[in-house]
């Protein structure tokens, strides 16, 4: 059985007259040491997604329909006080940016105490040291040194290695990753992504990788998830996405990076924008943009349709397999 | 001093020895210290460009790469006379520009125009695209006609593919890549000829970022532009610039038409940050592991600035500050490996 199982989770937040759906249908598994890449622009609905699969969406939204079911539980329909002894112990989370995650005002050594203690019954001193064992784990220089400093005095790269680690803490079975090095550098990036990867791989720990970068889903990731508009659109294995996309906008996608293109060529755009979500289209919310749209796409939302280990969202991508 | 210099006509652009240093004390009381028993009074600063030297040919698209605090949006502030630079010159068609006063800048101003990161932030979200659009040129050119304004207001928003109609409209009306179009409109309105467009698609999405790329490369070749491009986005740089300047900490590490940076990169650091790149036919990272990290732009090493991030330093980088030889055909490099033939 899957370590995490998503089915069928819905989002909506409720508007003036009216209300809005932030994520819908979301349904996928995670396996035990699997690395799952979740892609998709600003306003796809990743970020929401990983909020709610640990049941964390703020308040007015609320998940409206769905399961998630983490070691035969439903977070989604968990007391608060057990989905706490869930979040942050058994699933962990690193965010975009270190400087808001880890508080300005306490050590690198108390936050991490602290965090180990209020899911261990352990005394201060075997806290510091499995910290500072984890530090260790991150290749942070000095660990013991570090424990004593604030967030303001490391690098940024460093940083997010302490919110690595500080997710290490607990021995996760899950780590929910969100765009964990779209504030960093390029060379920093490159380290930090290596490290997750490595440390998923030795730990056996699962990993959710939410990113707007195909490169970064190539280089760590097994399967891939793409959204769009708050729907999946395609999933599968990274590799055959990337070397063969299915769904139109998945090609459009990936043939918009400049790489993909012959230098000084026009790079080849999507035409149009992602719709925002209080004005889906009607039927395929990729329809406007798409070159094989039919009647049919601006009337009728896609079914998934299964073929090759691969999920996608597209009657064109239907109507083809019918033809094969 | 305002020595013009003769210049070969194709270079439109020449930046000498430039520096710029932020100083962090500024009144007196905060430059005192004590230090082994005596008062003395003591500058610090952020050194964030040092002495930099770079030409940009006519027809061009120099793109200036580098990490976040190399400086790169600092030269091309400079290089704008948005801020004065400490030492150095700017040379513009060979006339010195960088020390003339405000009312001599402007014709430069008209000829260089700016396209800034964040669409949010640089255009004013209480004038209309009309109003955006016609303050430049008003200000160029006080005695134009309403009807040549409006006819150039229709000109350039169809060139940037915004619906001229949507003039009366508001910025927060627009998503964040009609903005930038909008800001590229600003930049187009006064016909400049050199362009310094600082990081123009970071705040956008990939799908839009192609949108904008390719209308940045078309109004080059129906308007014969020249490009100074500022971005840390290394395949963005593969694919727009015709040169490549990178930077650490301040100064040039080396300088090169672009196949030839790619293909060829001769720097320690230029190899590192190009491995760095994640590459979709890649199935694990495979970059170049540099030592330590980026040290503050406040005391910077001695010698190479990149001595102690890079494997082949020896006593020389830590002592003294490689100078940029000539490796190959305009290929640029500042390192002592590279000069004494220790890498390749």
């Amino acid at each position: 059985m899957a370590l995490l199982e998503v089915r069928n989770l819905e989002v909506r937040f409720p508007l003036r007259g009216g209300e809005l759906t932030a994520l819908r249908d979301l349904s996928f598994s995670l396996n035990q040491g699997e690395r799952l890449g979740i892609v998709g622009e600003s306003g796809a609905g990743k970020s929401v997604a990983a909020f709610a699969i640990l049941n964390l969406v703020s308040r007015p939204g609320y998940i409206s329909a769905g399961s998630v079911l983490f070691e035969g539980r439903d977070l989604a329909s968990l007391a608060p006080e057990q989905l706490r002894s869930i979040r942050g112990n058994r699933i962990a989370m690193i965010f975009q940016d270190p400087m808001m995650t880890l508080n300005p005002v306490l050590t690198i050594g108390t936050q991490m105490v602290e965090c180990l203690q209020a899911h261990r019954e352990i005394s201060d001193k075997e806290a510091r040291e499995i910290a500072v064992s984890k530090l260790r784990s991150v290749s942070i220089p000095a660990p013991a040194a570090r424990m004593d400093q604030y967030p303001h005095e490391l690098s940024g790269g460093m940083r997010q290695r302490v919110v690595i680690a500080i997710a290490l803490l607990t021995e996760p079975s899950v780590i929910i990753a969100d765009e964990p090095t779209t504030a960093l550098d390029v060379t920093i990036q490159a380290e930090i992504m290596e490290l997750l990867l490595e440390l998923c791989e030795n730990n056996n720990v699962a990993l959710l990788l939410i990113t707007h970068d195909l490169g970064v889903v190539s280089q760590v990731t097994q399967r891939t998830i793409v959204m769009y508009a708050g729907r999946i659109v395609e999933e599968g294995a990274t590799r055959s996405i990337i070397d063969n996309p299915w769904h139109p906008y998945t090609h459009g996608l990936i043939d918009a990076l400049p790489e993909r293109t012959h230098r000084g060529q026009r790079l080849n755009q999507i035409p149009g924008m992602m719709p925002s979500l209080s004005a889906i289209p009607e039927g395929c919310a990729f329809h406007p943009r798409c070159e094989h749209m039919t009647e049919l796409c601006q009337t009728q939302i896609p079914g998934y349709t299964l073929r090759d280990e691969r999920r996608v969202a597209c009657h064109w991508v239907e109507k083809q397999g019918e033809s094969r | 001093m305002n020595a013009d210099r003769p210049e070969s006509p194709q270079v439109l652009l020449r930046v000498e020895n430039l520096s710029k240093e932020f100083p962090l004390t500024s009144g007196l009381l905060e430059q005192l210290r004590f230090e082994r028993g005596r008062l003395v009074r003591r500058q610090e600063s952020v050194r964030a460009v040092n002495g930099v030297t770079l030409e940009v040919n006519r027809g061009d698209a120099l793109c200036v790469v580098g990490e976040s605090g190399c400086g790169k949006s600092t030269l091309a502030r400079v290089v704008m006379g948005l801020i004065k630079p400490s030492r150095g010159s700017i040379y513009y068609e060979g006339k010195r520009i960088d020390d003339l006063p405000t009312e001599k800048l402007l014709t430069y101003r008209r000829k260089m125009q700016m396209i800034f990161q964040n669409p949010y932030a640089s255009l004013n979200p209480r004038m209309t695209v009309k109003q955006t659009l016609e303050e430049p040129m008003r200000f160029h050119n006080p005695d134009i006609s309403r009807e040549e304004l409006t006819h150039k207001i229709i000109e350039v928003m169809e060139s940037v593919g915004v619906d001229p109609g949507w003039n009366q409209r508001f910025p927060h009306e627009f998503s964040g890549g009609q903005r930038q179009r909008i800001s590229i409109a600003r930049a187009l309105m006064v016909d400049p000829e050199f362009i310094v467009a600082d990081e123009p698609i970071s705040a956008l999405d990939v799908s839009i970022q192609a949108q904008v790329l390719n209308l940045l490369m078309e109004a080059r070749k129906q308007r014969a532009l020249t490009y100074l491009f500022i971005t840390h986005d290394l395949s963005v740089v593969q694919h727009f610039g015709t040169r490549v300047a990178v930077m650490y900490l301040g100064a040039l590490c080396e300088s090169a038409k672009t196949e030839d940076l790619f293909g060829d990169p001769r720097h320690p650091y230029t190899q590192a940050l190009l491995s760095a790149i994640p590459r979709l036919d890649q199935s694990r990272p495979t970059h170049i592991k540099l030592l330590g990290e980026v040290p503050t732009p406040i005391n910077l090493p001695s010698g190479c600035y990149f001595h102690n991030r890079c494997q082949y330093a020896t006593d020389r980088c830590r002592r003294e500050t490689p100078n940029p030889i000539l490796t190959g055909d305009s290929h640029w490099v500042a390192c002592h490996a590279v000069e004494e033939g220790r890498i390749k």
